[in-house]
């Protein structure tokens, strides 16, 4: 019974505790492999991802290099062809050079502006172009002095006397050991736009440095601040190599920047590029946002139904071990019963013969009381008291064993047919009066065309109205209602009978139904009732049932098994 | 009519003493007895008792049997059971077997001396009709 009184306990507060724990287990299943898995495939992707992202800037870098110096070579090649199928006569022609240079910007696009050939003196002798160049003097010029020391020479981006940013190819030719340079100047616009093109994201961009560190293609300011980790790189021994090197610096705002630099132009320029890593990794941003949207709502999503599905179960639980207290079905084992009934009618009926000689002992008495002349008597009326007394308590005793001997007793043993309905109504009459005294409403719910029951009617009643009797003393000074039901279940006629009493203490619920256990102040109950009706029904061949929960009330279920309809009918003797 | 003839038997001793003292205080004559086979021999000795206070329950032959034997034997006897043990079967079985009426030990006195007087009544309406028609008969035979 321990475990029952244990279960009894359980208040808001186990059920709360219970519900936050299952809470608490349910995330904690749910999310920690949620965490892991995504954890792990985020870590991942992000790892293979950067180096993805790398892996192509440098292939971007690497392509565009081609592209430039590709750019650079064909511009060469074009300017030398035009020198070595020309002789140097023609090329001095400058309608001749104006044809020419119509020719280049036909085939090859329009960045060729000019062509000039010039003279050991730096003395430009013939140009074709839109300025007014003829006869310029480059003897001092930079590129001049390059140009006449080598083959060929592509100079730097400078303004020179245009004022306008642009470079210069240059051919050197020989002719009769006086040396004469072809030139052209190709448009810094097509080739600035050519590196400009190279733009990744919102911050990628390409650029390009000449030797000293100045821009071959227009400013970025925002180069500028990491210009010395591109200026490091030209001056490293491995700069003449086509290697593409990756860096990665902080800039000016403390953010991380990839720079990509690769040689070009045999080594003169640098191409470079630069772009901020948050932008460079922006995919990775984005799949980290997207995860943890997917995380929170997930996440949500659990919490929602941990709490949902722990609130339905707790209250599952609840009211199933409410159930199981208020069901808490007395089986009584019939063996035990059986015996404790045998041996209380058993010392009944030693006792009752001695009973029965006190009582005869005492009426002797009395007889001749009524013969003596006792009128001097001065304790008469005390003697007749002391035997009215005996005579008093030997009722009592004569009742408690009868009563205990009923066990085996049949009241009116006539089994009949009987519409418990009828039944139930007329014992709810029988206790109207007293329940009205006890505050007590009976409420019957008496399900209408039930089958009839063959069973003594006296029984029943005693049955019934032992249990209403029980009823109401437990309800006695409180008040209340008592609700009578009748019903069909499982082929069992059911009468339940049910209080809002205190309620059975766990502990006396498996006595209720032992002779002689009551709670009852001395003198007031045999308990017998109880047994005497358990008695009944089982005979019978039905099952008496309690459903208590201390507070709530009591329950009892009279369940009589229905008769097949070949068994109904005519009433039958017993016996 | 005599006075009524009474036999208590029952196996507790003092209970029989003292109501066959009783009894005896109502003018009844009490014959008693304290077994079944006793309660036979003194009722074939005495025809004069005309009712039998029996107690069930009794060690050895029991009120059944012994009711049983005293109808067989001496029909017109009438037997009130006394029962200890209210057990409606040997009741019923009783009353089958030709009791009169059966009182719960212990008993009300004026309840039994009630149930007495009944059984009184009935004896003697009986004996009454039996010698009515024995009457009929002898007058009848001798053809009056």
């Amino acid at each position: 019974m321990t475990h029952r009184s244990n279960t009894s306990t359980t208040g808001d507060g186990y059920y709360r505790s219970l519900t936050r724990k299952m809470i608490a287990v349910m995330i904690l299943v749910s999310v920690a492999p949620l965490l892991v898995i995504s954890g792990t495939i985020l870590y991942y992707f992000d790892v293979s991802y950067r180096e993805k992202a790398l892996d192509h800037l440098q292939v971007l870098v690497k392509k565009h290099r081609r592209t430039v110096d590709t750019f650079l070579e064909e511009k060469l090649a074009n300017i030398r062809t035009l020198a070595r199928s020309c002789r140097f006569e023609q090329l001095t022609n400058e309608e001749f050079l104006e044809e020419k240079l119509r020719m280049l910007r036909e085939e090859y696009g329009p960045a060729f502006v000019d062509l000039g050939v010039i003279n050991d003196q730096g003395v430009q002798i013939a140009y074709a172009g839109p300025y007014r160049l003829s006869h310029a003097d480059y003897a001092k010029a930079e590129w001049f002095k390059e140009a006449l020391s080598r083959d060929y020479y592509i100079s730097d981006v400078f303004h020179g006397l245009r004022g306008h940013p642009h470079f210069i190819v240059a051919v050197r030719q020989d002719r009769d050991g006086a040396k004469w340079i072809l030139r052209a100047t190709v448009d810094f616009e097509a080739f600035n736009s050519m590196v400009e093109r190279i733009r990744v994201g919102a911050t990628g961009f390409a650029f390009i440095l000449n030797s000293k560190g100045e821009f071959q293609t227009r400013a970025r300011h925002d180069a500028l601040s990491s210009l010395q980790i591109y200026l490091d790189h030209l001056k490293s021994p491995d700069a003449l190599s086509d290697e593409v090197v990756l860096v990665r610096g902080v800039n000016g705002s403390g953010k991380e920047v990839i720079h990509v630099m690769s040689r070009l132009k045999s080594g003169d320029w640098l191409l470079g590029y630069q772009q901020s890593a948050e932008d460079a990794y922006s995919v990775i941003r984005h799949v980290w946002r997207l995860a943890g949207l997917i995380f929170v709502l997930g996440l949500l999503g659990i919490v929602m139904m941990a709490v949902v599905l722990s609130r339905r179960m707790v209250k599952r639980i609840a009211e199933a071990n409410l159930q199981k207290e208020m069901m808490n079905e007395q089986v009584i084992e019939a063996g035990k019963l059986a015996s404790l009934g045998e041996l209380a009618a058993g010392i009944a009926h030693e006792i009752n013969n001695p009973v029965a000689i006190m009582v005869e002992e005492a009426g002797w008495i009395e007889d001749l009381l009524g013969e003596e002349d006792l009128n001097q008597c001065a304790n008469l009326a005390e003697f007749q008291r002391s035997l009215d007394q005996i005579r008093t308590q030997g009722r009592r005793c004569k009742e408690i064993t009868h009563k205990l001997l009923s066990f085996a007793r049949k009241t009116d043993p006539t089994v009949k047919a009987i519409q418990m309905n009828d039944l139930v109504e007329d014992v709810v009459a029988l206790s109207e009066q007293r329940a009205k005294y006890a505050n007590v409403k009976i409420v019957t719910k008496l399900q209408p065309g039930l089958p009839e029951v063959a069973v003594s009617p006296s029984e029943v009643q005693q049955v019934i109205l032992n249990l209403m009797n029980n009823s109401l003393d437990a309800m006695d000074g409180t008040g209340g209602a008592i609700e009578i039901v009748t019903r069909v279940e499982d082929g069992l006629l059911v009468v339940d009978v049910a209080d809002e009493g205190p309620g059975i203490p766990p502990a006396n619920l498996a006595r209720i139904f032992d002779p002689f256990f009551t709670t009852k102040p001395v003198g007031k109950g045999t308990g017998l009732g109880l047994s005497i009706c358990y008695g009944i029904v089982k005979k019978m061949g039905g099952v008496i049932t309690v459903n208590s929960a201390v507070g709530l009330g009591t329950t009892f279920h009279v369940k009589i098994p229905i008769p097949r309809k070949d068994e109904s009918g005519s009433p039958r003797p017993l016996g | 009519m005599s006075v009524v003839k009474v036999m208590l038997v029952d196996d507790e001793a003092p209970f029989v003493e003292t109501m066959s003292k009783r009894l005896a205080k109502r003018d009844l004559t009490v014959v008693t007895a304290h077994g079944g086979e006793e309660a036979l021999q003194k009722l074939a000795g005495d025809r004069d008792i005309d009712i039998v206070v029996l107690d069930v329950k009794m060690p050895g032959m029991d009120g059944i049997q012994t009711l049983r034997e005293i109808k067989r034997l001496h029909p017109l006897v009438e037997v009130i059971m006394l029962t200890g043990h209210a057990t409606v079967e040997s009741a019923i079985e009783g009353m089958k077997l030709g009791a009169f009426d059966f009182l719960m030990k212990p008993c009300d006195m004026g309840q039994l001396m009630a149930k007495l007087a009944e059984a009184e009544a009935k004896k003697a309406s009986q004996e009454e009709k039996i010698l009515e028609a024995r009457m009929k008969e002898i007058t009848l035979s001798q053809g009056i």
